[in-house]
């Protein structure tokens, strides 16, 4: 089942700068919740809290609560690599693994958990390129380099990697902005068929796609440089693109900043 | 859509199977041996050269010669050697430094990758991997067999020189490389002639960097001892004038004085090695100082 | 202070610059320095030249002196009135005591290069590779010195012990392990040569890009994990020209070696009994009592060691450089 992810009075780090401030949400699940806001605002940094990778990087860290159904993140009991295993995460530029084939490149994720046996490994890998809607362009060269295909391509294998180990929640980091529209909108629509089975947060520049793909839509900003990100409204999407609660967010839609 | 893509069964969180976690911890623990192997030899090199060495760290030891002292006896030092090791060491640097900046300045500056720019810098590469004692054969080879001059300090400069010039050229490369374009574009954009712009706007820029990297490579060869043997050679007495005749230097000292089996022998042979590091440290120590000082920001 | 003198120097060219556009910008000075510079670097080239034309041309005569055969000989007697000499016993040590020590150092340096890259605490990275450096900063000679006085003695326990379990291998067989052997030359050329492997395998780390790393954390990756997803499979080339260019290097070690070393004559695959020669301590060794074959003969060995080194050096370089196809 997809998971639902209940996030109160959380503020994240970078040593000692406060990047983002006090965020309280409830991302649904079978739902694809955007987040959209001006550079800087916090929308990326406070995606990264939700699968713990924002404490990779040194001197990170964070306050609050993340659940995930009834389980805490963020409990000391919880390992930042079973919540990895869990939550899944694709980023702004396709990062297949170089040196690995397509195959090996979604089958990554299901060797580190112990799945061996190679009928196994080709049927998931078969059925996660195919819910990447990869397998057709590549089910003839699974043995060639992820490196050799195109951004639009290397972007749905990362996709199918993640979705290969099964997680209950895919995070996205604006997915598309390295990728020309056409790639655009094949990812577009593999998002659309994917929300039937997990919970999608997708990070975005761009409103249309916000309007296209999402549910909801949640709006961050900063009142300025070298403020913490606030979340401003989350709504429903048509909501939020209409008529939002906030004077800011119309700003912000209507395009008067950002 | 097959039940597999699908996810049905409900992973929980907190389940990273026992087998990983051991083997990750067994990984961190080799990678912490490694780096605790690595300093065994470092700290036991320095504390037998210290415990050793600070026995004849005295007067004698850093202003008399060898002269007229044999291996058994005690007293005696290594004056001579102190002497001879920075007049080769001072007569390298005259000569390598120049080149070696120079051509630095031609590879990123003027080279612009063209055919001679490359040929030089793979043999700048190559000349990295002259073994010292190759150096020092070839000086024999040209200077004292060919030319027909005889063992002196600055035979030993020159094979000290071979061995300088390329860790100079790599080291003044890479800072020149730091240096951004845009200042040199704004200089010409002022009118400003391109060799004025090297010498005024990106040496200085890069000058701290450059300096760092010739201190180190100083450091490095004044701990040279296989090239030296074949070109200063030996003699126990002060000979200050590095054009003629043999001359000490510290490294072939320790070497003379740890071939001998008289114990008096092998401490002052302790004691020159703390010399010498001693002084290659310092040299260390300068040049990271002045390295530091150039970029504050850490990281 | 570079903008004063870039000011001064724009003063300068306005000055001259306003009477005419054909006025001297310099043109005679660039001309100068730019030969300077290229000068210099022709200079290097001639160096290298020099160095292969003059150690070929004072090597040939003692060769044709000559009576034993130079590559399969094993007996060093360039002095004797009927010269025998051949680098068959000093090409073994010094490719035996090489290889060992890049084997012994390798792993060490890339576990090294692991705990200061991704295991010590950020802030102190820096601080503890420049105490792995201070190990390079250390001379030859005072290694020698440690080797000979200190090291050697404590190498007895390990000689015989390696010698009593793996003696059925003829490497570490014998009857009399010794503390004056190849072996413990190999264990002070593997400290020798671990700063320069574990540096350059440091730099190819740094250029792992973090987008491969946080792919790997991202899917559940544990520490050791994402580095063998990420990171191992990028640096490889970059490890394996690292370590070659530590056997370069050890192969051309002579004071350390020649210290702790105790020559005796002709091959012995007994590593870990006393003995063996590598070019480099030969020539050191032998260098005092040489006569002018012997000298000749010196310098054909070190031409030898020259050629060796080049080619690993070469191979080292290409192998590094070509994990820059992967980005």
């Amino acid at each position: 089942m997809a998971k639902r992810i209940e996030v109160s009075g959380l503020h994240a780090y970078y040593g000692g700068v406060h990047a983002i401030e006090d965020i309280s949400m409830t991302i649904e699940p079978r739902s694809v919740t955007a987040f959209i806001g001006p550079s800087g605002c916090g929308k990326s940094t406070f995606l990264r809290t939700l699968n713990r990778m924002h404490e990779v990087i040194p001197g990170a860290r964070v306050e609050g609560k993340v659940m995930l159904d009834d389980e805490d993140l963020y409990a000391s009991s919880v390992d930042p690599v079973a919540v990895r295993r869990v939550v899944g995460m694709v980023f702004q530029r396709p990062n297949p693994f170089p040196t690995m084939s397509i195959y090996d490149n979604v089958a990554a994720g299901l060797k580190l958990n112990g799945v061996r046996r190679k009928s196994q490994l080709d049927e998931i890998v078969e059925e996660s390129l195919q819910g990447a809607n990869l397998w057709n362009e590549v089910k003839d060269r699974l043995g060639k380099p992820g490196a050799g295909l195109s951004g639009g391509q290397q972007q749905r294998l990362c996709i199918a990697r993640a979705i290969a180990v099964q997680p209950q929640v895919m995070l996205m980091d604006e997915p598309c902005s390295a990728l020309d529209p056409i790639s655009t909108l094949a990812i577009e629509d593999l998002i659309g068929k994917l929300k039937s089975q997990y919970t999608i947060v997708i990070v975005t520049h761009n409103m249309q796609q916000a309007a296209r793909v999402s549910d909801r839509t949640a709006f961050f900003n900063i009142a300025g440089t070298g403020q913490p990100g606030k979340l401003i409204e989350i709504d429903d999407t048509s909501k939020i693109f209409t008529n939002p609660e906030q004077k800011a967010t119309e700003d912000y839609i209507t395009g008067r900043f950002g | 859509m097959s039940s597999l893509t699908t996810p049905s069964r409900a992973a929980s969180l907190g389940s990273v199977s026992l087998g990983r976690k051991i083997k990750d911890r067994a990984v961190q623990g080799l990678v912490y041996l490694a780096f605790a192997l690595a300093l065994i030899p470092l700290v036991s090199v320095l504390w037998t050269v210290v415990g050793n060495g600070a026995k004849r760290l005295d007067a004698d030891f850093l202003n008399h010669s060898m002269n007229g002292v044999s291996g058994r006896d005690t007293g005696g030092g290594a004056y001579h050697a102190i002497i001879g090791t920075l007049e080769q060491v001072a007569i390298a640097s005259l000569i390598a430094v120049p080149i070696a900046v120079l051509t630095a300045i031609y590879l990123v500056e003027y080279g612009a990758n063209g055919r001679l720019a490359r040929v030089v810098s793979f043999f700048v590469d190559v000349m990295t991997g002259i073994p010292s004692i190759v150096a020092g054969l070839f000086v024999l080879a040209l200077w004292l067999l060919t030319l027909d001059f005889g063992f002196s300090g600055l035979a030993g400069a020159l094979s000290l020189t071979i061995l300088m010039i390329p860790t100079v050229v790599r080291a003044t490369e890479e800072m020149l490389k730091l240096v951004p374009n845009e200042l040199r574009e704004a200089s010409y954009a002022l009118g400003v002639p391109r060799w004025r712009t090297i010498l005024f706007v990106v040496v200085p820029t890069a000058l701290t960097g450059m300096i760092t990297g010739i201190m180190l490579a100083v450091a490095r060869v004044m701990g040279e001892t296989a090239p030296l043997l074949l070109t200063i050679f030996f003699t126990k007495a002060i000979n200050t004038d590095p054009l003629s005749g043999p001359q000490g230097s510290l490294p072939t000292f320790i070497w003379e004085q740890a071939k001998d089996p008289s114990q008096n022998s092998i401490d002052r042979a302790w004691t020159g090695a703390l010399v010498l590091i001693l002084i290659i440290m310092l040299l260390n120590l300068v040049a990271r100082i002045i390295a530091g000082r150039r970029a504050p920001t850490g990281r | 202070m570079t903008s004063e003198t870039g000011v001064e120097a724009t003063a300068g060219a306005r000055h001259r610059g306003a009477t005419s556009l054909r006025m001297s910008t310099g043109r005679a000075g660039d001309k100068i320095f730019v030969s300077a510079a290229r000068g210099s670097g022709i200079v290097v080239l001639a160096i290298m030249a020099a160095i292969a034309v003059f150690l070929v041309w004072k090597a040939i005569p003692a060769l044709q002196d000559n009576k034993a055969n130079f590559l399969t000989a094993e007996e060093w007697n360039p002095n004797a009135t009927e010269p025998r000499f051949g680098i068959a016993q000093l090409a073994f040590g010094t490719i035996v005591s090489s290889l060992l020590a890049m084997l012994i150092a390798t792993p060490i340096a890339i576990g090294i290069a692991l705990f200061i890259s991704f295991y010590s605490p950020r802030r102190l990275a820096s601080a503890l590779g420049y105490v792995v450096d201070l190990l390079a900063a250390v001379p030859s000679i005072v290694y020698g010195l440690w080797g000979l006085a200190f090291l050697s003695k404590h190498m007895d326990g390990i000689s015989t012990f390696l010698n009593d379990v793996l003696g059925w291998i003829p490497l570490f067989g014998g009857d009399s392990p010794g503390k004056n052997s190849i072996f413990t030359a190999s264990v002070v050329l593997a400290i020798m040569i671990l700063p320069i492997i574990s540096s350059i395998t440091r730099e190819v780390f740094l250029q792992v890009p973090r987008a491969n790393v946080e792919a790997a954390l991202a899917l559940g990756a544990t520490r050791w994990e994402t580095i063998r997803l990420a990171v191992l499979p990028y640096g490889r080339s970059g490890m394996i020209g690292a370590s070659m260019l530590g056997l370069g290097r050890a192969m051309g070690e002579t004071i350390a070696v020649a210290m702790v070393l105790t020559y005796v004559p002709g091959i012995n695959i007994h590593l870990l009994e006393n003995g063996g020669a590598t070019f480099a301590s030969n020539i050191a060794n032998s260098f005092d009592e040489a006569t002018a074959t012997g000298r000749g003969a010196l310098i054909a060995s070190g031409l030898v060691l020259f050629a060796i080194t080049l080619v690993i050096n070469m191979v080292a370089r290409a192998v590094v450089a070509r994990r820059k196809e992967f980005v």
